[in-house]
């Protein structure tokens, strides 16, 4: 992508007229006018416009992994925060164990990690998770921390790459979840400059090749342990 | 209430028995601390102190009132602090809870034990009129630790408050200013003390200027926790929601100790709290330091 | 003897050496606190204040939730020392109506829709007092809405206009507030014109008033410029970050 075009917007700016344009996410309507609603980076493909933010909650999307902390656990669900807005609920029969009635406490509870998926959010924006799939699970160990939302595709990279190359110079388990979480598995060294990459993609302005430049600084690094 | 992840928890306790913190200090160092005074235009001193991320604004008022019955030549001192729900997802609005209670306490104690503020030299007439200066805490931005940000607050605000004499000249009678007058002359003519911190035009003397709270060498709060047997100075918001003990000791520019306060339902060993006392000192020198620094001492 | 106090010259000098037209010196910083979810620092004047956002998040205690939509609610509260008679801690009577017509203010702006059932926390601290208080910390909260990445129809503004010694004049200072003869301070939505806020005490001529209401537009819209300023230059690099 060309790097003119990467322009902050924010609430109230017009972007176009609805006959040149059509009108995206993070935009609204107003007299055939679009304007942003949010503070973000203004995105036009062909004639669609949206707007990624720069800030914010997450927003829940279906099919999101998102790393969750249980907040409470109750008869037949448990309520889970997920960095959104509100709670979300994981009911025992989204969870891949036979659980007797009240159990639930012996499974999960206030306090534990887990890595799941957006299973559905309502009109009201209730939103419900579910353990049931491939490569859901109880995280144990580790390190958890948070990030911007936003960041999601930074921290990811291109097809993976920079969670790819961070992976490998640090000998660390990382999984990423879309709502701004990342839990981190492996000795406290490795833990340690996964934070410091994170927090260099977090706060490096730099536009082009931040891969290689992480991937710089991580070899480095490991020759210094050395 | 926010939760805190039990894995980050484990992290926590296992990174301590590898001798490291979650951001990489030593278990005795503190986080960078940046104070900055006369912050507040209203207030008779400010002083806005970051320790890490947390932030504190402390500010002076002073005003003129009567003196308790038992201290007639007593100026009166009082701390209050908010936990405003700026500061924190969990603070909530209305009066102030225990927290910020014990808080205010044990930072009122720190000042008030050690005659920090020079409150016989606050009279005005005897019995009748004194100086009041209230101690006032807000916190901005809560990441733990915030007996010391708001101890080193309170006297970085003290340290450069000003008696707004000039503003309350009217409340004054003739014979209240002649009372002070003679009050100021008799105090200020005490060996060591050679500036008479107030205006005296000499052919008609009498007390105009706004001066310098007379103060007294403070003593300087450090802090710590326990966590499964690692004690860890100037915890983080992480690490001190999950801290089983936490302890304050305030100790002057001699090395004496002058305020301590235990707090959660933990314990502490006597070896334990010798070794806070330890980095308490060693720390306090520094944040001293520091201290004087930023009022240009 | 004050109240003779001569507020503006018959040239249009003010006390301070503005002319009627001008508005004090605004320094507008975005993202100054870190737990909240967005902030903004402000100085207006001799006015310095806080603002900070946390939400959108689930409305407590329950029955405060809207079904349908999120609620706003500000909170407008004055620093113990901010003023130069200390006042004593917590909301008072005034303080709570400032903090009502400012929630109801920026609940226009804010696409309370998107939230069902949530609540999005404005807390606004005066640390500092000097005449127009309400319209410095409306003016903070909107770039503190901002920053948390609140969507919103536009990015409310505030400022007030008054009158002294008989002349119409922008923004009105300490002295300028105690003793002059009219205030009106406004919040508008720049893009559209809405006023958002008005408040007035004090005698206009219906004339006056015309004149004072443009003037506070215009003063908006002066600050509306730097709100933005603030916000891009908080924003401006990290744009680069989002996607690749």
């Amino acid at each position: 992508m060309a790097n003119e075009g990467r322009q902050v917007v924010i609430p109230g700016q017009v972007l176009g007229d609805i006959s040149a344009f059509r009108p995206g996410r993070g935009t609204f309507v107003e007299n055939k006018k679009i304007y942003a609603e949010r503070l973000g980076v203004l995105n036009i493909q062909d004639t669609f416009i949206h707007i990624i933010p720069l800030k914010g909650r997450y927003e829940a999307v279906v099919g999101d992994f998102v790393i969750g902390v249980v907040e409470e656990a109750s008869t037949s669900n448990w309520m889970v925060d997920i960095n959104a807005p509100y709670p979300a609920l994981l009911h025992v029969h989204e969870v891949p164990w036979e659980i007797e009635f009240a159990d639930t406490e012996k499974y999960l509870n206030t306090g534990d990690t887990i890595l799941a998926k957006v299973l559905s959010v309502d009109e009201s924006k209730k939103l419900q998770i579910t353990l049931n799939d491939r490569n859901l699970f109880k995280l144990k160990g580790g390190h958890l921390i948070e990030f911007e939302p936003s960041m999601y595709r930074r921290i990811m990279g291109k097809k993976y790459s920079m969670i790819e190359i961070i992976q490998k110079y640090t000998r660390c388990r990382i999984k990423v979840g879309k709502n701004g979480r990342i839990w981190i598995d492996g000795d406290a060294e490795g833990i340690h400059k996964v934070l410091q990459a994170i927090s260099k993609i977090e706060s490096e302005a730099i536009t082009f090749g931040l891969t290689d430049r992480i991937e710089e600084f991580l070899k480095k690094d490991a020759k210094d342990v050395r | 209430m926010t939760i805190v992840p039990i894995i980050k928890r484990d992290y926590i306790t296992k990174l301590a028995e590898e001798g490291k913190r979650i951001d990489g200090r030593d278990f005795n160092h503190y986080r960078k601390i940046e104070i900055e005074t006369n912050v507040v235009n209203k207030a008779e001193g400010s002083a806005r102190v970051k320790i890490g991320n947390t932030q504190v604004l402390c500010g002076i008022k002073m005003d003129i009132g009567e003196p308790f019955p038992d201290t007639p030549k007593t100026g009166v001192m009082s701390t209050a602090a908010e936990f405003i729900p700026m500061a924190s997802p969990d603070f909530e609005s209305g009066p102030p809870r225990e927290d910020a209670i014990e808080l205010a306490r044990v930072v009122d104690r720190g000042v008030r034990e050690s005659q920090v503020i020079q409150l016989d030299k606050l009279c005005i007439t005897p019995a009748e009129k004194v100086w009041l200066v209230f101690i006032d805490i807000h916190i901005l931005d809560y990441d733990g630790n915030l007996f010391d940000a708001a101890s080193l607050a309170a006297l970085a605000a003290l340290l450069t408050t000003k008696v707004p004499v000039s503003r309350f000249l009217k409340e004054l009678s003739e014979k209240d200013r002649a009372s002070w007058q003679e009050r100021l002359l008799e105090l200020y003519t005490i060996p060591g003390v050679d500036e008479v911190p107030f205006g005296v035009d000499e052919a008609d003397p009498k007390p105009i200027k706004n001066f310098p709270l007379p103060m007294s060498e403070p003593p300087v709060s450090c802090t710590a926790v326990k966590i499964n047997d690692f004690v860890f100075f100037d915890p983080c918001f992480d690490e001190e929601v999950i801290a089983d003990v936490r302890l304050t000791v305030a100790t002057d520019h001699k090395g004496d100790i002058r305020a301590m306060q235990k707090g959660r339902s933990g314990s502490f060993s006597k070896e334990e709290i010798q070794k806070v006392i330890k980095g308490a000192l060693d720390n306090g020198q520094e944040i001293r330091k520091k201290l004087y620094h930023s009022i240009g001492k | 003897m004050k109240s003779d106090m001569e507020l503006i010259t018959s040239e249009g000098k003010r006390r301070d050496g503005r002319s009627p037209e001008d508005i004090r010196k605004i320094k507008i910083e975005a993202g100054v606190l870190h737990r909240a979810d967005g902030s903004c620092y402000l100085e207006w004047g001799g006015n310095k204040v806080l603002a900070a956002v946390y939400g959108p998040r689930e409305a407590v205690p329950r029955h405060t939730q809207n079904p349908l939509r999120a609620i706003v609610q500000a909170r407008y509260n004055m620093a113990a020392f901010s003023v130069e008679d200390r006042k004593r801690p917590g909301p008072d009577r005034r303080s709570v109506e400032i903090s009502k017509v400012i929630s109801e203010a920026l609940e226009r702006v804010v696409l309370t829709e998107q939230f069902p059932r949530a609540s999005i926390d404005v807390n606004i601290e005066v640390l500092d007092a000097e005449a127009g208080t309400r319209c410095a910390g409306l003016t903070a909260a909107a770039v503190a809405l901002i920053d948390a990445g609140i969507p919103m129809r536009d990015i409310p503004v505030a400022c007030a206009a008054g009158k002294i010694g008989g002349q119409v004049v922008l923004d009105l200072g300490k002295e300028e507030d105690n003793f002059g003869d009219a205030d009106l301070p406004i919040a508008i939505s720049p893009r559209t014109g809405e006023v958002l806020l008005l408040q007035m005490d004090g005698h206009l001529t219906l004339d006056e008033f015309n004149q004072a209401f443009d003037l506070a537009v215009k003063g908006c819209h002066i600050v509306s410029e730097i709100q933005k300023k603030a916000i891009m230059h908080k924003y401006q690099s990290a744009a680069a970050e989002v996607q690749e």
